[in-house]
């Protein structure tokens, strides 16, 4: 900040921390509501004298939110493992094929962005209960990769073409067919971009809502997002164990986050900048 | 030696069509049974996507109840019936709201910080991290301590405002002030997006621009308006559309802060489709709701996306 002054300096420095504070401040209500007993009923910016436990054992017995973190973990991984394969798979001959048919598939693939999931709820849900679908992992998996999977095809069909086609030319010259190219040749060059698409996929499925809550109603199936909601509005009464609930179910994520803040933000940009 | 050829007919006649500009590569080397790699994802978007549409349009045309297997055809009863709802207006008029709020608030907030946070040096990376990370938290966790905020007893605002004595709101439970807060805590979940995308489009400003604008004599103010703002044109195009699009699907936060009521005041089209479907038993009447949200969808895109981009300024 060069040419500024000390005064507009400080004025801008008082801004953007009291921004900053404005966004810290519902995890610091969250964290003091749920490390209070329900019978405290101090303000939520009072910090508690003593840690109290009760809360979060609350959220791990009768919320099984504990059970929530392994079904989305579960969940997460597979369909972000998913998206990444399938999406370089089927960008690869969008991307190298370019023919007027695969421009009309590759045009049909990236309109499906435009789909808000919960405008074919109806449909869905009548197919997925067709299919058995309903209330197990695979079936909430299945709507993860589709849903994803477009803007996957998106970024890794404008990253391949911006790689060279010599190399995978070459390769096809001296005789290796099209999966050999794919896998011996083509993946290895994906790294950043398969970064991209796998913390796009992966954060968005991690907190996904609108679907998960209808499409899994057991505790045994339910993931993180439908599990901390169905407490909070069950136990309506009893914020302080909704509380604790939300900050174990973030664990995860801020922990992923601290480590990897460079590129979740890279990745974001890359994956809105279309 | 010069050639000389007499233009044949066919030289000026190019075909275009809609998706391409270009004319077709096809190589040999790159055969067409390259083609079979895309299958299985064109089946999952076949079955998943692309059927759930098809069969959500015919289901909108049935009375449907959801549950039993009588439905019968009514034609667009329920897009007619769909015109006279107060509650659906209600819905629609707020997803606007929710759409066209939470954008105005996050490009004005949006490209604040991310101009501040351009020329500061220091902590703007730790700055930067903070107001980003509600982005990568589930609405869900958000929305449950945005409760806790907005919540009328022993709620964090309603026991500030007492410590000036002044009187305890009802943030959540009166229309406007629960579709207000709706738009704020939406807004300041995502704002990290519109600010990461603006500081993006500042960095690629060539540092020589300001400095030769500096030379001339030109005021900070200046050179931003003439400079910054019009090469910022495509980060505008990218953070509307995303903003826009992103509002007017908004269903988490509202489902957790009032979850449409009080009455059906603050329902967003989203909310009020999974009401409609599980809650009423009018699963033919949910589909209509269901494409309509899909064509406003479409048709905001569409028009966005040509107002946006007419005029790009290339560096």
């Amino acid at each position: 900040m060069k040419n500024v002054s000390t005064p507009s300096k400080a004025l801008i420095y008082a801004g953007l921390g009291f921004i900053a504070l404005l966004q810290l401040l519902p995890f610091y209500f969250g964290l003091t509501t749920a490390s209070k007993p329900k019978t405290d009923l101090t303000s939520p910016w009072v910090f508690p004298g003593q840690i109290h436990w009760a809360n979060f054992q609350t959220a791990m017995q009768q919320g099984n939110i504990l059970q929530a973190i392994g079904n989305s973990a579960l969940v997460t991984l597979v369909s972000t493992v998913l998206v990444c394969v399938l999406g370089a798979f089927t960008a690869y001959p969008l991307a190298r094929r370019i023919t007027r048919g695969n421009q009309l598939v590759y045009a049909c693939i990236i309109s499906l962005i435009m789909i808000p999931p919960l405008s074919v709820l109806v449909p869905l849900y009548t197919l997925m209960k067709d299919l058995g679908g309903l209330n197990t992992h695979w079936g909430i998996i299945v709507l993860m990769v589709t849903g994803n999977l477009p803007l996957a095809v998106f970024l890794y069909t404008a990253f391949m073409r911006s790689l060279p086609v010599s190399i995978e030319e070459a390769a096809t010259v001296d005789g290796a067919g099209p999966l050999q190219v794919l896998f011996r040749i083509v993946f290895p060059m994906l790294r950043p971009v398969t970064a991209t698409v796998a913390i796009l996929a992966g954060v968005g499925i991690w907190n996904e809502f609108a679907l998960s809550t209808y499409f899994l109603r057991t505790d045994e199936t339910r993931t993180i997002a439908p599990a901390v909601a169905g407490f909070f509005a069950s136990q309506g009464s009893n914020p302080g164990a909704a509380a604790a609930a939300s900050l174990l179910s973030v664990v995860p994520v801020l922990l992923a986050y601290l480590f990897l803040q460079r590129s979740f933000i890279k990745g974001m940009v890359a994956g809105s900048l279309k | 030696m010069t050639v000389t050829r007499t233009p044949r007919p066919t030289d000026t006649v190019s075909v275009v069509t809609p998706w391409s500009r270009r004319r077709p590569r096809t190589s040999s080397i790159f055969p067409r049974r390259l083609n079979w790699f895309y299958v299985p994802a064109l089946v999952l978007f076949a079955v998943f996507s692309i059927y759930p549409l098809i069969s959500g349009v015919s289901l909108s045309l049935t009375n449907w109840n959801g549950y039993s297997r009588g439905k019968a055809f009514v034609g667009v009863d329920n897009y007619l019936r769909l015109l006279d709802d107060d509650v659906f207006r209600t819905a629609l008029v707020n997803t606007l709201i929710y759409g066209v709020g939470s954008t105005i608030i996050q490009q004005v907030l949006g490209l604040g910080l991310a101009v501040v946070l351009d020329r500061v040096v220091r902590g703007a990376s730790l700055l930067r991290a903070v107001i980003y990370l509600p982005v990568m938290v589930s609405p869900v966790v958000l929305g449950t301590m945005y409760y806790l905020i907005f919540r009328y007893n022993n709620g964090a605002l309603n026991d500030l405002r007492a410590l000036f004595g002044a009187q305890q709101v009802a943030w959540l439970s009166d229309a406007t002030v629960g579709i207000t807060v709706i738009v704020v805590v939406n807004s300041l979940q995502f704002v990290g997006i519109s600010m990461v995308i603006y500081l993006a489009g500042l960095q690629g400003v060539p540092t020589e621009y300001y400095e030769a604008a500096q030379l001339d004599g030109a005021t900070w103010w200046q050179s931003f308006r003439s400079i910054a703002l019009p090469l910022l044109q495509p980060a505008f195009a990218t953070s509307i559309v995303l903003n826009l699009i992103g509002g007017l699907k908004l269903f988490d936060v509202v489902q957790v802060l009032t979850g449409g009521g009080p009455g059906h005041s603050t329902h967003s089209v989203s909310t009020l489709i999974g009401e409609t479907y599980f809650s009423n038993q009018a699963a033919g009447y949910s589909a209509a709701i269901g494409v309509v949200l899909f064509v406003l969808i479409v048709a905001v895109t569409f028009v966005l996306n040509a107002l946006l981009n007419r005029k790009r300024v290339e560096l």
